[in-house]
């Protein structure tokens, strides 16, 4: 199994790259000049998102830095020791929404302190895997095209995020146990 | 709601900082973030760059659209507003196949592009369409099949089984999927049924 997902992940690239080139050509696609034409527009994109991307880091490093993201966590611990959810996770299901490189250092010190095989290790893999980065796709894909208003986009994402954070927790709980 | 959310998390942070005494904390934060975000902007060149012009090459081969056409019964469901055969279903479908594959890097641009061609036929408002939010609500829960960072990073603490939860992840995200389109189709119905549109 392990040796399989290794092996997906190493030729899948390559694949697609192979494959693309010579569909391209079969099908008579001026395929360097495609791809200079379709290069260019990705640099004009990573230059327009800098100044989302910023804006919206310093907002969100501001609000950790301060401590008050950790006070936030201190409401919602209690509520989640109710259902008997493990309260190490909470911290991580709230930065996974905000901040995906913070989210991926959490995952990677909750593995490390409690082991990958544990409970907590399960399910901060599960949550980790499961879902995106809301305000970050948010802000990339919308800071991008230059969508100013966005309308529901925001509440519907970060509702999609609750739900997932849930279900993760209730399916590692039912595959392997507490 | 964007505006007042990115404001107040700051001012929050800020009034927090006042009273916690992290104000030093703070300052560092703002100069570090910064600087973070510029530097994955441009990080981001070469991997827009390349991929951007791969499927440029897909996209003027007919290979999007046969894509979209594969998935259109599904796709066509989701986005109804988009039509038949439209480049923007393409780039959908690409952008969900990068993520199930764990392929971040990949699904970016193509996700960028799926906006770029939404908003072209919104009118090029600067107002997200029904289509944009539901785009970007699968996205956000996007169902994954290989969360490969997570794997390795299992790996790196000695897992006995690194990939045991690729199962776990794909129903979670599976079904968190399924809970996103009903959620944006929830809020959907409400900005109709008010007539705010």
């Amino acid at each position: 199994m392990m040796a399989f997902v290794q092996w997906i992940s190493l030729w899948l690239i390559p694949a697609i790259i192979g494959f693309i080139l010579l569909y391209g050509t079969w099908k008579r696609v001026p395929t360097y000049e495609s791809f200079v034409e379709g290069g260019k527009e990705g640099i004009h994109i990573a230059f327009s998102i800098i100044p989302y991307l910023v804006g919206m880091l310093v907002s969100v490093s501001i609000f950790r830095a301060s401590g008050a993201l950790d006070y936030l966590m201190g409401f919602i611990k209690p509520l989640a020791e109710a259902i008997g959810m493990p309260p190490e996770v909470i911290p991580l299901a709230i930065v996974r929404t905000i901040s995906g490189t913070a989210a991926l250092g959490m995952t990677t010190d909750l593995i490390a302190t409690y082991g990958p095989d544990s409970f907590i290790g399960r399910l901060a893999s599960t949550i980790q895997g499961s879902t995106e980065t809301t305000l970050y796709v948010l802000t990339v894909y919308f800071g991008a095209v230059g969508i100013k208003k966005m309308g529901d986009a925001l509440k519907v994402g970060v509702l999609a995020d609750i739900l997932s954070f849930v279900v993760s927790f209730f399916i590692v709980l039912l595959v392997f146990g507490k | 709601m964007v505006n007042l959310i990115w404001a107040a998390m700051a001012l929050i942070g800020i009034v927090f900082a006042a009273i916690n005494g992290t104000m030093e904390e703070v300052n560092e934060a703002v100069f570090k973030s910064a600087k973070e975000a510029v530097t994955i902007s441009i990080g981001m060149i070469s991997i827009l760059v390349f991929w951007l012009g791969l499927m440029k090459i897909a996209e003027d081969a007919g290979l999007l659209a046969k894509l979209a056409r594969l998935f259109t019964p599904f796709v066509r469901r989701l986005f109804p507003e988009v039509p038949k055969d439209h480049p923007a279903l393409g780039y959908i479908v690409s952008n969900m196949v990068a993520n199930m594959f764990g392929l971040g890097n990949a699904a970016t641009p193509l996700g960028i592009k799926a906006m770029e061609e939404l908003k072209k036929l919104n009118g090029e408002r600067e107002t997200a369409s029904r289509s944009m939010v539901t785009f970007l609500a699968m996205n956000t829960s996007g169902i994954t099949l290989i969360p490969a960072t997570v794997i390795s990073i299992r790996m790196t603490y000695g897992s006995a089984s690194p990939g045991e939860i690729i199962g776990t992840t794909f129903i979670a995200s599976s079904l968190a999927t399924i809970g996103a389109i009903f959620i944006d189709r929830y809020y959907y119905w409400k900005r109709t049924r008010g007539g705010k549109r």
